[in-house]
């Protein structure tokens, strides 16, 4: 296991230099002359002589690439053309707020989707079952951003239970901090409780048929030990695979969420980014988000074998 | 009947019905009484309702789509249909205990063995974790499990089929249940493995005064295990007795009609025809897989390597059927899937009318093909269900450039060949039964003019009396058409009743191979006695109705 894990590892950096390429490309290959394209119409010819040199431009192709690639290696992603701070602080500084509202929003959707995905199974086709698919619809059909603004209104307006907006590091304490952080990622957990608690029912529905529950009921075991012992854990697989994609996806798909509760995450740092062509940082998100991608990947890999022992890895 | 004691299990004009708009009785009155220590086989064809009876026993019907209507099920007098679900989740695993048919998805996959065993202890007993887990080993031990405690850590897919229908056992026994259920225990396994399990549960039976209630379809199984039969047919039921007043005096017609299609062990005699000459001839044929990852193929690692099939070698003449007989993994698919070229075999040579056909590519194969031609055990999946029939039948024929309204003509002939209606070419799979598809896929087969046919399994997945008549008509067809056919099988009554001659194989290797009367009558393999020993109800003579072992008076 340790074998394959080192092995998946090994096969990741072809994947993470493929990537590098990508982006180094992306930033090349747009039309035009990029430090035109960055300097923006005011800008004089010497102001664009700076942007050139300052980004190797004046240099041919291979051997800007591997100026770039050597400070990569280093943990040197650039400095950011806007506010000339070093990219990788820049990200720094924004990533914990993201990695917070990812990781609660995550946890959150485990701890709801799957009871109602299980006792929505099993209680296939009655009132339970129907209620958690209408649910279920209406995570999926509404935006975030409505999602966000109802629970807004009804939990910090009405009730004035929570802030508005706003963020709290959890060093300032994990009462603030969740006090901050609950209706945020209770607005971006929606669509993905939505998609776990269908993707359990229908998995569970799946293995509730099988001769082995009929066995755990056979010999006399209550229906609490043969739905979670015995059905869900065989039921793991296909949801383990949508909560790993769900989470990857999560990372990238706060922005809308982060801007409704004004989270100073990654999101809104990407779309700043863009809005201003602030190419080393476009290319460090990037790189990091397909970092985390690969990472994800390999989690979910390696917790198929921890759910089934016919899971082995060579 | 007089018994003075009362029975374990009562059944009294039980009634089960689908749910739904239009409900269809499903069990339609059916009574019956099981006596302590008393082993009463349910006996029946597909859709005779008798897991389904089993099922209520146990109080679980799938509540989504079975409920009970009616009657009583008493199990020591106490109504099953009417206790509370409490009440029969106490009963179900200590009163009474279930063996299942499918040991290879009966056991939880992921949870030890261990652990799943030791649940049946947790659910009723209040015992220490030391003494659970005791109780456990000598369970494993009384099923003659070897190595209990690494048993005790094993997962499922660690364990053969035998031993897993063993765990089974000691599961459904561990509480010395007064009433034993078992459905289709044995149907699943190997001969050899099926007799050591009936034993083990006469044994275990007799030890622990269990009543049981078997289920099967097959009656050389009831010859052996049954004290008393309930034959079962639709939900009805049609007559009961003791084993072997109702075998010897069957009263209904419909008992008689089962009895009678009951394949005999005994071959007919051989038809002589040496003079034929050979179409099909295999010599020193050798199947190998290979296991291993190009990467450790790059670090010099040897690959595992596994002999499915070794050194296998066969001369099959025209008009005769050959029949391969063997367990599981003895190879016998994997000898029928080199033949039909769908696997490459690793070494030897395969002539088809004395042309080399063993490493022939592209159009040379493809013309070859046409002369060799499958029949597969499962007619449910070899058929696709989105397709009508008459597109399944063309498509081969198609395949090979023949004329679309011609194709139309020669499929409506065959369909009537082989017994069904031409009207059903517009149909799709699932408007016909399990035999009828059978037909289908024979009649898929014929429509391509092969020489050869290669069946495997073709009869196994069909009832005993539909069984019959697919024997009879690919018999008919081969003897009509002058065609030649390999015949895999693992059942030896019906190698006796379709093969000329017969290759017994064990572990890739052929042990013994020669006429099927010499061989089945007068084996000289070891193995090949073992398996005759093993093939259950030898001790019946269906035909005449009076056991075997009673000598005739001279």
């Amino acid at each position: 296991m340790i074998q394959y894990f080192v092995k998946r590892l090994v096969m990741a950096i072809p994947v993470m230099f493929f990537v590098a390429v990508f982006v180094f490309l992306l930033l090349r290959l747009t039309p035009g002359d990029p430090a035109v394209i960055i300097a923006g119409d005011q800008a004089t010819q010497s102001q664009l002589e700076t942007i050139r040199s300052n980004l190797g431009l004046d240099e041919p192709l291979l051997g800007q690439f591997v100026t770039w690639m050597g400070n990569l290696l280093q943990g040197d992603f650039g400095v950011s053309l806007i506010s000339q701070q070093p990219v990788i602080e820049l990200i720094g500084q924004r990533v914990g707020p993201t990695l917070s509202l990812a990781v609660v929003a995550m946890a959150m959707t485990l701890v709801m989707a799957l009871p109602l995905g299980v006792m929505a199974a099993w209680r296939h086709g009655r009132l339970l079952d129907r209620a958690v698919m209408i649910f279920s619809v209406l995570g999926f059909s509404v935006p975030v951003f409505v999602t966000g603004y109802v629970l807004i209104a009804i939990f910090a307006v009405h009730f004035q239970l929570f802030p508005v907006q706003g963020y709290k590091p959890l060093s300032e304490g994990l009462g603030p901090f969740l006090h901050r952080i609950f209706l945020p990622a209770l607005a971006l957990a929606s669509i993905y409780i939505a998609l776990v608690s269908r993707m359990t029912r229908a998995s569970m529905l799946e293995i509730l048929q099988e001769d082995y529950v009929r066995t755990a009921r056979a010999k006399g075991l209550g229906e609490k030990i043969v739905l979670f012992r015995h059905a869900l854990r065989n039921a793991a697989i296909p949801i383990l695979t949508i909560v790993g994609t769900g989470f990857a996806m999560l990372i990238s798909g706060v922005v809308v969420t982060e801007s409704v509760f004004n989270v100073p995450g990654l999101g809104r740092l990407v779309v700043d980014a863009v809005l201003a062509r602030d190419y080393p940082l476009i290319q460090a998100i990037i790189l990091l988000t397909a970092g985390l991608y690969v990472l994800i990947n390999l989690l979910i890999d390696l917790s198929y074998a921890l759910t089934d022992p016919r899971v082995r890895y060579q | 009947m007089t018994t003075t004691s009362s029975p374990v299990l009562s059944v009294r004009d039980l009634r089960v019905a689908t749910i739904g708009s239009r409900p269809s009785e499903i069990l339609k009155g059916i009574s019956f009484d099981i006596n302590p220590g008393e082993v009463v086989c349910l006996v029946g064809e597909s859709g005779s309702g008798k897991s389904v009876t089993s099922l209520v026993t146990m109080d679980l019907l799938p509540e989504q789509e079975l409920r009970a209507t009616g009657g009583e099920v008493l199990l020591n007098g106490e109504d099953i249909l009417r206790a509370t679900p409490a009440r029969t989740k106490a009963l179900r695993g200590a009163e009474m205990a279930m063996i299942f048919q499918e040991p290879m998805t009966a056991l939880n996959p992921v949870l030890r063995i261990g652990l799943q065993m030791e649940e049946v202890y947790m659910a009723h007993r209040d015992m220490s974790a030391r003494d659970r887990r005791a109780a456990v080993l000598e369970a494993f031990a009384s099923v003659q499990l070897p190595d209990p405690p690494r048993i005790y850590d094993s997962y499922p897919h660690q364990l053969s089929g035998g031993q897993r229908q063993r765990v089974m056992i000691a599961m459904a026994l561990a509480l010395k249940p007064r009433l034993l259920i078992a459905d289709e225990p044995t149907t699943a396994l190997d001969v050899t493995t099926q007799k050591q399990i009936l034993t083990l549960i006469r044994q275990l039976q007799d030890e622990n005064g269990t009543s049981v209630l078997f289920i099967t379809h097959d009656m050389g199984v009831v010859v052996d295990i049954a004290d008393r039969v309930c034959v079962m047919r639709k939900g009805e039921m049609m007559e009961s007795g003791p084993v072997r007043e109702l075998l010897a005096a069957p009263k209904t017609d419909y008992t008689k009609d089962l009895l009678a299609a009951i394949p005999s062990l005994t071959p007919p005699e051989p038809v002589e025809s040496e003079d034929a000459d050979i179409v099909l001839s295999v010599s020193g044929f050798s199947k190998e897989f290979r296991l291993g990852s190009a990467l450790s193929r790059i670090m010099g690692r040897a690959d595992h390597a596994v002999r499915a099939v070794d050194d296998v070698s066969f001369r099959l003449r025209r008009g005769r059927t050959l029949g391969i007989v063997g367990e599981s993994g003895s190879g016998k698919s994997t000898v029928a899937r080199c033949v039909m070229r769908l696997e490459e075999p690793s070494a030897g040579a395969m002539l088809l009318d004395g042309q080399d056909i063993s490493h022939i590519q592209g159009a040379e194969l493809m013309r070859a093909r046409q002369r060799l031609q499958m029949v597969f055990q499962d007619p449910n999946r070899s058929l696709n269900p989105r397709i009508p029939i008459l597109e399944s039948l063309c498509e081969g024929p198609l395949n090979y450039g023949r004329d679309r309204a011609e194709i139309r003509e020669r499929a409506v002939e065959i369909m009537e060949t082989v017994g069904l209606d031409p009207e059903g070419l517009s149909r799709y799979p699932h408007q016909f039964s399990g035999g009828q598809r059978q037909r289908i896929a024979i009649a898929r087969a014929l429509l391509m003019d092969p020489e050869v046919i290669v069946a495997d399994e073709a009869v196994s997945a069909l009832d005993v009396s539909v069984q019959a008549q697919v024997l009879d008509l690919l018999d008919r067809i081969r003897r009509e058409r002058n065609l030649s056919m390999l015949f895999i099988t693992h059942d030896l009554r019906v190698a006796a009743q379709i093969c000329d001659d017969v290759m017994v194989m064990q572990k890739g290797k052929v042990v013994e191979m020669g006429p099927a009367s010499e061989v089945l009558s007068n084996p000289r393999h070891a193995y090949t006695a073992a398996l005759i020993d093993a093939a259950p109800g030898r001790s019946w003579d269906f035909e005449a109705g009076r056991p075997v072992t009673e000598v005739q008076p001279a």
